[in-house]
C-alpha cells in the first residue's frame, strides 16, 4: 500500500538526479516493517486466545467441533496458492505478463476456495449454536481465525487490483513493487496460517 | 433508519456542554468567515490541507495539539474547580458529567496533546537533522495527519452529539461493557482511537523508514543528532506497541457490537486481559511520549551550552535501553491484580532498572552544561525546569515500583501526582523547550522572549503548587476519580493549594496564547534570516527559515555529529559560498486524497458510534474507493526547475 506515495514509472527515462533515493526499495522495506506491525497483531490474537482456549463456559472444546480434514484441505488451498503466487513472481522477473496474470487468477481461485471453506466452517458452527456469543473460548476463536480470513480476503481484493494494473499498464517498476508487497503479504498470512493451523486446529484436536 | 441517533442524542438541557459546543461552533464559524473574506480557502486547500510537505504537516500536528491543549486544560480547572468546592456537598457537577470531563481530559491531553506535539516536531525537525527533502512516503504522511484529525474530530463531535465515555481513560471492562455502559461514550471512545491509531501507526513505520533510508551521504546511525535517535526509538516503539492497542480496542468493539466474551464478567471472558493488554500499549506509549523529549533536551543542551554533547554514545544506548525495557515493566498498573509474589518482584525491579538509564542521560545533560557558557533563551529554562521537576516525578516513581508500596498507594492522589510529575514535567517541558527552540526554523521568526518568560514561570510555580499538595492528599487516603467528599477527611485545604496552582497554569497557558500573537504581530522585528538563530549545530540549521519545501538545494555530505558546527569554525563562524550549479529537485506533488480518505473515515467512525449502519458500508466503501484510486494517479511528483532554485538560494543570501 505505501508503494502509492511516488510514482517512479514517469521519470524513467528523465534525468537521473544523484540525490533520488531508490523508492522502490524504500517501499519494499516499509512494507516489511508494516509486516512486523502486523505479526505484533497477530501476536496480540495469539495470546487472546491462549488465554480463553480453555474457556468454554459449558459450550464445546475446541475437538468437540473441528474437523481436521476439512481444515486440512482447506490449509493446502492456502499453501498451494503460495507456490502459484511464487511462479506468478518467477514470471514477473522474466517479464512476461500473461503468464503473470494467469498465475495470479490460478492463485484467487485458491484464495477464494480458502475463504469459501472457512465461511462455510463458520456458517455450520453458527448453525448448530457454536457463535462467538457462546463462550471466551469460541469469542477467541472466531476473533484469530476471522482477522486472518480478513486479511486474506483484503489481498484477494488487492490481486484483483494488481491483475487490472498489469493488463493495463504492464510490468512496469512501480507495478513490479507493488506485486512484491503483495507477494511478502500473501506469503505472510500463510506463515500465520500455519501458526493457527498448529495452535487452534492441531493443539485442539489432541486436548 | 439513523439507528441510535435521536433528536435527544444532543444534551439541549445541559447548559455547560452546550455552552461549550456553542463556544466551538462559534470560532469555527468565524474562521470560516475570516478566511472566506480573506479570500483564503483555495490558498488554504492547495497549500496546507493537501500538502504533503513534512514541515507544513507537523505545523498542523503542532497547531491542533495546542487547541486541544486548551479544552483538555479546561477540563482539568472544572476538575479541579470542582474537588476545591465539593467538601460536604455534591459540587457543582454532577457525578455522570464529572465522569466524563476526567475521562476526556486523559484522553485528549494523551491523544490529541502530547502526541500530536510528538509527532509534529519528529515532522518538522527529523528530516531536516538527517539530510533529506521530505519523508520516505508523503502521501501517507498527509494520510496519517488527517487521520489523527478526524480521531480528534470525533472526541469533539462527542461533546455536542451524545456524550463521551464515562470509564476513566483507559476504558475498563466491565465498567466499558455494555451492560453498564450502555451509551455511545465508550463508542466514541473505540472509534476516535482506532482511526487516531491507525494514522500514528503509519507515521511510525514512515519516519522508521526514512530514518534508516533517507540519511544524506556520510550521515551514519552514529552520526545521527540525538532528537533523530529518540524519534528513531519512538517509531520503533509504535510499530511494536501500537498494534497492540488496535487489538485492544477492536475486541472490546466486538464485545459491545456483536456480544463476544473476550473482556466480559460472565461467559468465560476474562476483564483482566484487557489490564493486561492496554497497558503493554500503555507503557511503551509513555517512552513514545518522554524519548523525543529527552531528544529536545539533548539537542537544546548542547547548543545553548555551546559544548558538543557529554557522552553521545551512552545517550544513544541509554534510550535504546529504555525502549527495550518499555516492554517489560507493564504490570506495574496492576500489582494489586494479584499476580503473587515473584511476578510483582520481577516486574518491581524491572521498573527500578529503568531509572538507571534515565539517570545516566540526566547526568550527561548535567555534565554537558558544567563549564558551558549557558545562553539563557526559553529553551534551556525549560530544560532547567526539566532536570529539577522530572527528577522529583521519576524518584516518585521509584517508590511506586516497590509493590508493597503500591498496594498502599495505587489509585491514591499520590499516583496522579507522579504521572503528572513525569508527564508535564518531562513531555510537555521538553516539548514547549522543542517548541520555542525550532518555532523559528517552522515560521521563520523567533518567539516573543518577554511572554515567553512570563508563562515559564507562571507554569512551572504552578504546576509545583497543584501538583505537590497531590501526593501528600495520596498520603492522606485520597483516592482518584472522586467527585465529592467528607469534610472530616480534612482533605479541603490541599485542594485550594492545588486549585491556586491550576489557576497560575491558567494564566501560563494566557501569556502564552499572548506569546504567539505577539510573536506573529511583531514577525518582522523578530525575522530569522540566517536560519541559524542559536548558533545551531546540527543540519536543520544550515537550511532557511522557514526552509524552501526542498530544504536542501544540495544534499548535504556529513563528515561530523555536530557537522553544521564544524562547518562554521571551518569557515570562521562563515557559511561556505555556494558555488555549485543549482540542479532540478525532485519533489512529490501536493495531493487531496489523504483527506479525503479521511473525511470517509469520520463518516465510517459517526456512523459505527450511532450504529447507522448503511452509512457505515458507505463510510467504508468510499474510503476504499478513494485508496484504490489514489493508486492508479500517475501525476504525483514534479521537479523545480533549477532556475527556480537558483532564485530561491541568491534571495535568501541576498537577505542575510
Amino acid at each position: 500500500m505505501s508503494s502509492v506515495a511516488v510514482d517512479t514509472q514517469q521519470h524513467q527515462s528523465d534525468h537521473d538526479h544523484d540525490h533520488e533515493h531508490d523508492e522502490s526499495s524504500s517501499t519494499v522495506f516499509g512494507f516489511w516493517i508494516y509486516i512486523m506491525s502486523d505479526c505484533i497483531l497477530f501476536a496480540t490474537l495469539f495470546a487472546t486466545y491462549a488465554v480463553l482456549s480453555s474457556n468454554t463456559f459449558g459450550g464445546p472444546a475446541g475437538h468437540e467441533i473441528f474437523s481436521m480434514p476439512f481444515v486440512l484441505v482447506e490449509t493446502f488451498l492456502l499453501l498451494t496458492s503460495s507456490f502459484t503466487y511464487g511462479l506468478a513472481m518467477l514470471a514477473m522477473h522474466k517479464d512476461k505478463s500473461k503468464q503473470v496474470v494467469s498465475w495470479l487468477v490460478v492463485t484467487f481461485i485458491l484464495g477464494f476456495g480458502f475463504i469459501g471453506m472457512e465461511l462455510y466452517e463458520f456458517h455450520e458452527l453458527i448453525t448448530e449454536g457454536h457463535s462467538w456469543q457462546t463462550s471466551g473460548f469460541l469469542s477467541a476463536f472466531f476473533g484469530l481465525v476471522a482477522t486472518h480470513g480478513l486479511h486474506v480476503s483484503l489481498g484477494l481484493i488487492w490481486m484483483v487490483v494488481m491483475m487490472y494494473s498489469v493488463l493495463r499498464y504492464g510490468l512496469t517498476k512501480q507495478v513490479k513493487t507493488r506485486l512484491t508487497c503483495l507477494s511478502l503479504f500473501w506469503h505472510f498470512l500463510d506463515i500465520v496460517w500455519i501458526c493457527v493451523f498448529t495452535v487452534v486446529y492441531l493443539m485442539g484436536a489432541i486436548t | 433508519m439513523f439507528g441510535k441517533l435521536t433528536w435527544d442524542s444532543i444534551p439541549w438541557d445541559n447548559p455547560l456542554p452546550m455552552g461549550a459546543v456553542a463556544m466551538m461552533v462559534a470560532v469555527v464559524v468565524i474562521i470560516g468567515v475570516l478566511i472566506t473574506r480573506a479570500g483564503k480557502w483555495s490558498y488554504l486547500w492547495h497549500e496546507w490541507i493537501t500538502s504533503v510537505d513534512h514541515k507544513k504537516i507537523g505545523i498542523m500536528y503542532m497547531l491542533v495539539a495546542f487547541v486541544m491543549m486548551l479544552r483538555g486544560f479546561s477540563d482539568a480547572i472544572m476538575m479541579r474547580l470542582q474537588l476545591a468546592i465539593a467538601s460536604g456537598n455534591e459540587g457543582y457537577l454532577p457525578p455522570e458529567h464529572y465522569d466524563q470531563i476526567f475521562t476526556a481530559h486523559g484522553v485528549i491531553m494523551i491523544f490529541f496533546v502530547a502526541m500530536p506535539l510528538v509527532i509534529g516536531l519528529i515532522n518538522i525537525v527529523v528530516p531536516q537533522q538527517i539530510g533529506a527533502r521530505d519523508v520516505a512516503f508523503p502521501f501517507l504522511n498527509s494520510l496519517s495527519f488527517w487521520l489523527f484529525f478526524v480521531g480528534m474530530a470525533l472526541v469533539n463531535i462527542s461533546l455536542g452529539v451524545g456524550e463521551f465515555a464515562k470509564t476513566g481513560w483507559l476504558a475498563y471492562p466491565p465498567l466499558s461493557e455494555l451492560g453498564t455502559s450502555p451509551g455511545v461514550g465508550v463508542d466514541y471512545y473505540i472509534w476516535s482511537l482506532q482511526i487516531a491509531g491507525v494514522g500514528t501507526l503509519m507515521t511510525g513505520i514512515n519516519f522508521f523508514v526514512t530514518i534508516m533510508k533517507m540519511r544524506c551521504p556520510g550521515m551514519t546511525l552514529m552520526r545521527m543528532p540525538i532528537f533523530t535517535w529518540t524519534a528513531l526509538f519512538t517509531n520503533i516503539l509504535i510499530i511494536a506497541a501500537f498494534p497492540v492497542l488496535t487489538v485492544t480496542l477492536a475486541l472490546l468493539a466486538l464485545d459491545r457490537y456483536i456480544g463476544t466474551h473476550f473482556f466480559t464478567a460472565t461467559a468465560g471472558g476474562d476483564q483482566m486481559m484487557y489490564v493486561n493488554l492496554i497497558w503493554i500499549w500503555g507503557h511503551p506509549e509513555v517512552y513514545i511520549l518522554i524519548l523525543p523529549a529527552f531528544g529536545v533536551f539533548s539537542e537544546v543542551v548542547s547548543t545553548f551550552s555551546r559544548k558538543k554533547l557529554f557522552g553521545y554514545t551512552s545517550m544513544v544506548y541509554a534510550s535504546a535501553v529504555i525502549a527495550i525495557l518499555a516492554f517489560s515493566v507493564w504490570l506495574h498498573h496492576f500489582f494489586t491484580m494479584g499476580s503473587g509474589a515473584n511476578v510483582n518482584a520481577f516486574f518491581g525491579i524491572a521498573t527500578m532498572i529503568i531509572s538507571i538509564p534515565t539517570g545516566v542521560k540526566i547526568f550527561n545533560w548535567l555534565f554537558t552544561i558544567f563549564r558551558g557558557r549557558l545562553k539563557i533563551n526559553l529553551p534551556i529554562m525549560w530544560t532547567l525546569a526539566f532536570l529539577s521537576t522530572f527528577t522529583i516525578g521519576g524518584m516518585t516513581g521509584v517508590l511506586l515500583s516497590v509493590p508493597g508500596a503500591d498496594f498502599l498507594l495505587h489509585n491514591s492522589l499520590f499516583l496522579i501526582a507522579h504521572f503528572h510529575n513525569v508527564i508535564i514535567g518531562g513531555v510537555v517541558f521538553g516539548m514547549f523547550a522543542g517548541y520555542s527552540y525550532w518555532f523559528p526554523k517552522a515560521m521563520g521568526y523567533t518567539l516573543d522572549e518577554k511572554w515567553g518568560k512570563r508563562a515559564f514561570w507562571l507554569w512551572v510555580s504552578g504546576f509545583y503548587l497543584a501538583f505537590i499538595p497531590l501526593y501528600a492528599l495520596g498520603f492522606m487516603g485520597m483516592t482518584r476519580r472522586l467527585s465529592h467528599y467528607d469534610p472530616s477527611t480534612g482533605w479541603q485545604p490541599l485542594l485550594l493549594v492545588a486549585l491556586s496552582g491550576a489557576v497560575l497554569i491558567l494564566f501560563g497557558v494566557l501569556c502564552q496564547v499572548t506569546q504567539l500573537y505577539v510573536s506573529i504581530r511583531d514577525r518582522h522585528i523578530n525575522q530569522d534570516v540566517t536560519g541559524d538563530p542559536w548558533d545551531g549545530r546540527t543540519l536543520e540549521w544550515a537550511t532557511s527559515s522557514p526552509p524552501a519545501n526542498y530544504n536542501f538545494p544540495f544534499t548535504p555530505v556529513v563528515e561530523d555529529r555536530d557537522c553544521f558546527w564544524s562547518e562554521k569554525e571551518k569557515n570562521n563562524g562563515q557559511r561556505p559560498k555556494e558555488t555549485r550549479e543549482y540542479v532540478d529537485i525532485h519533489m512529490p506533488r501536493n495531493t487531496g486524497a489523504g483527506v479525503i480518505i479521511s473525511a470517509f473515515s469520520l463518516v465510517f467512525g459517526f456512523a459505527m458510534i450511532w450504529h447507522i449502519w448503511w452509512l457505515a458500508g458507505l463510510g467504508l466503501l468510499g474510503m476504499f474507493v478513494s485508496f484504490i484510486r489514489r493508486c492508479f494517479e500517475t501525476d504525483v511528483d514534479y521537479y523545480i526547475p533549477a532556475a527556480e532554485v537558483e532564485a530561491t538560494e541568491k534571495l535568501r543570501v541576498h537577505n542575510v
